[in-house]
């Protein structure tokens, strides 16, 4: 068998794999923070707070009302979304004026508040979720059997990140949100509603994390600590793809996910450090991040 | 900005754990007037179901037998969160035992219990740890004033991988969580097997809460090892048993939970826990006793029933409570000279023995989850297969690295 620094190269290929589907879930994070700090200039820290509640959701409605996962996918969106909106609406908006670090601070501490009531009720260790029935099994790649469900998500996640560029870059209504992002006043003056736009793009910012909540469900322990420990690594997967650049944040997220594969082969060790030594090095030689602009 | 930010939460939290009043009275036998029991724990991270506010309920249980008062003082149960932090931990046994806590409890996280272990040296004071692994503890780590309770890496660990070597599993690879309980666990485990005529073929330490583990568990796989033995706890025992029933590794390979709480396998569901061997130094539905104390514990915990860890807390603090009335004084040298005379027996713990490296030996036991379809309720979880002895459940005092122990 071939090998590549002592590694068969049919491992290797595993968990390249691996790494994708772990980017995935990097690049929808990242996305749905991208497109916040991108629109409202709000470093949201409470993503991975949402992240969680769009999983507890997706185990709360099959355990109460027996709601099957695929309902899921649509009504924890739909409900972290919602949230989104009461929290924008009741606190966010109060903070567009002034520096962006008071958001941060802000969202941060509803991050705390969350994980802390849900922690308060659920506990730590987590609450059971299963595989959909449908999705039980494998494929067959050849050099590896990738269960059908981690597929299934690697095709979700690319088909949504696709489907958000294209609507913010390529239509009309991303035309009106980036407007509305770069002049306001301006955007208003042609009639168009820049508040209610901008509380649709944290709803939709918000949404994106509890789609990746659902979509995780089924295979990582759904404990309200599971954002916090993400949090962080898709923080700087946004920095490294540059602050509010939505390709650079799908790009970077996946990116990411096979780099961390690749060291969780070769040093295990380096594997939750890895990123951020990645981190270093781009703010060295581009302080605005691979796809950032500079302002 | 953002270190300075980071910096000014963590103040904050530092300023919100709670903080042991001062007694002023002054009596011949009890020191300061009042026994003051410290549970420091991880009251809001990853193992905060395994002990966390439940140490606190099961101390206040113990004291609550002796009905709040011992040689006529009374007895306070203090808490604070230690955040799994070696130095948060320290630094709050430090601030206790500088001001009249007698003893600290509970302390789940092997890197925190090995420091307040030795603050706790240091300052002459009682440590009864029930929640750490690390068999350092009483070896390399042995301090005349801790006692290691109820459980640790190489009682879960031997105890775990004896009926799989039995059953022809003779070659290992080990999932290591990458901190000194992981690798305690890893290596008691090892030893344990290559004594017993297995192999070890290699292993892979991963960071803790490392929340995907498919990667580590391919790399398990193509080693061909008969079994993978899970050196971790909590959150990464949950996402590796999980994670290995959805790539099908269990179909061929055989899967050691080298350390799993009740907890733990409630979260994990039946489904894909079942057939998991589970080796512990208690289980709620144990005996009559078990159930009656487990069942008040519930009580107090919202159905939730107790963690081995849980009812080592409750344990050592009644036993902690016994000693101080059978030596008539709190002073910590007396106390921990009739701790070790004592045999230990209650609800939780039977014929117990403290040895001179300050290890805690009792009767072990091994279980297997149930499946869904023997499981009667929520917590019906275990099935016993069988119970191991003090003397082989436990490190034997003849390997002890404890420099208290003079051969």
């Amino acid at each position: 068998m071939t090998e590549i620094f002592g590694v068969p190269i049919q491992a290797l290929f595993g968990q390249l794999v691996l790494g994708l589907v772990n980017g995935c879930f990097y690049a929808m994070l990242s996305l749905g923070l991208a497109i916040i700090f991108g629109m409202l200039n709000i470093i949201n820290f409470a993503h991975g707070a949402f992240y969680m509640i769009g999983a507890v959701f997706t185990w709360f409605v099959l355990d109460t009302w027996n709601i099957s996962w695929w309902w899921s996918l649509l009504l924890a969106p739909l409900a972290v979304g919602i949230f989104g909106i009461v929290v924008e609406r009741l606190l966010l908006k109060r903070l567009y004026k002034v520096d962006p670090l008071y958001g941060l601070l802000l969202t941060f501490g509803l991050a705390l508040v969350i994980e802390g009531l849900f922690l308060h009720k659920h506990g730590s260790s987590g609450l059971p979720y299963g595989i959909p029935e449908v999705f039980q099994g494998a494929l067959n790649l050849g050099f590896m059997f990738l269960p059908k469900y981690r597929a299934i998500v690697v095709g979700a996640t690319l088909a949504v990140c696709f489907a958000t560029w294209f609507v913010i870059e390529r239509t009309q209504l991303g035309a009106y949100l980036r407007a509305g992002t770069e002049n306001p006043p301006l955007v208003q003056a042609f009639g168009i509603n820049v508040p209610v736009m901008i509380t649709l793009t944290y709803a939709i910012g918000v949404g994106l994390a509890g789609l990746a909540g659902v979509l995780a469900a089924p295979t990582l322990q759904v404990s309200p600590l599971m954002g916090s420990n993400l949090i962080i690594v898709v923080f700087a997967v946004v920095v490294i793809g540059g602050m509010g650049s939505i390709l650079g944040s799908i790009v970077t997220g996946l990116g990411l996910g096979l780099i961390e594969g690749l060291t969780k082969v070769f040093y295990s060790q380096a594997s939750n450090t890895v990123v951020f030594m990645i981190m270093v090095l781009v703010l060295l030689v581009r302080p605005a991040g691979l796809f950032g602009r500079e302002k | 900005m953002k270190a300075k930010l980071m910096g000014a939460v963590a103040g904050l939290m530092l300023s919100v754990v709670a903080t042991g009043g001062f007694a002023q009275a002054k009596s011949g036998k009890i020191s300061g007037g009042v026994v003051k029991i410290g549970v420091l724990d991880d009251m809001s991270g990853l193992y905060s179901d395994i002990g966390g506010q439940g140490d606190v309920t099961a101390a206040q249980m113990a004291v609550d037998e002796f009905g709040g008062k011992v040689l006529g003082a009374p007895i306070q149960v203090v808490s604070a969160d230690h955040q799994n932090k070696p130095d948060v931990g320290a630094n709050k046994a430090r601030e206790w035992f500088d001001g009249d806590v007698d003893i600290i409890v509970g302390t789940v996280n092997s890197g925190v219990a090995l420091a307040v272990s030795k603050v706790a040296n240091e300052k002459h004071r009682l440590f009864i740890d029930s929640g750490a692994g690390s068999t350092r503890l009483t070896n390399e780590d042995c301090s005349p004033y801790t006692i290691h309770y109820e459980y640790d890496t190489y009682a879960t660990g031997t105890t775990t991988a004896k009926p799989i070597i039995a059953q022809g599993g003779k070659t290992w690879f080990f999932l290591t969580a990458d901190y000194a309980f992981g690798k305690s666990l890893q290596s008691d485990t090892s030893k344990f097997v290559e004594a017993a005529g297995g192999k070890v073929l290699g292993s892979v330490l991963h960071p803790l809460n490392a929340s995907d583990f498919s990667s580590f568990l391919l790399q398990a796989q193509s080693s061909g090892a008969q079994v993978i033995g899970l050196a971790n706890a909590g959150g990464d025992t949950i996402n590796s048993v999980k994670a290995a029933s959805e790539f099908g590794i269990t179909k061929k390979q055989k899967l050691a939970a080298l350390l799993i709480f009740d907890t733990d396998v409630h979260s994990l569901g039946l489904s894909a826990a079942q057939g998991l061997y589970a080796a512990t130094g208690f289980y709620w539905d144990h005996d009559d006793d078990s159930r009656k104390w487990s069942r008040a514990f519930g009580a107090k915990m919202g159905g939730k029933m107790p963690t081995m860890v849980q009812a080592g807390t409750y344990s050592s603090t009644l036993q902690y409570l016994k000693a101080i009335q059978a030596a008539g004084t709190d002073d910590p040298d007396a106390v921990m000279k009739k701790l070790k005379e004592m045999t230990l027996n209650d609800a939780t713990v039977k014929n117990g023995k403290i040895r001179p490296d300050g290890r805690m030996v009792h009767e072990f036991y091994l279980y297997q989850v149930k499946t869904p379809s023997e499981s009667k309720g929520p917590w019906d979880l275990y099935k016993l297969v069988t119970t191991v002895p003090p003397d082989q459940a436990f490190q034997p005092l003849s390997q002890s690295r404890c420099p208290l122990i003079k051969k």
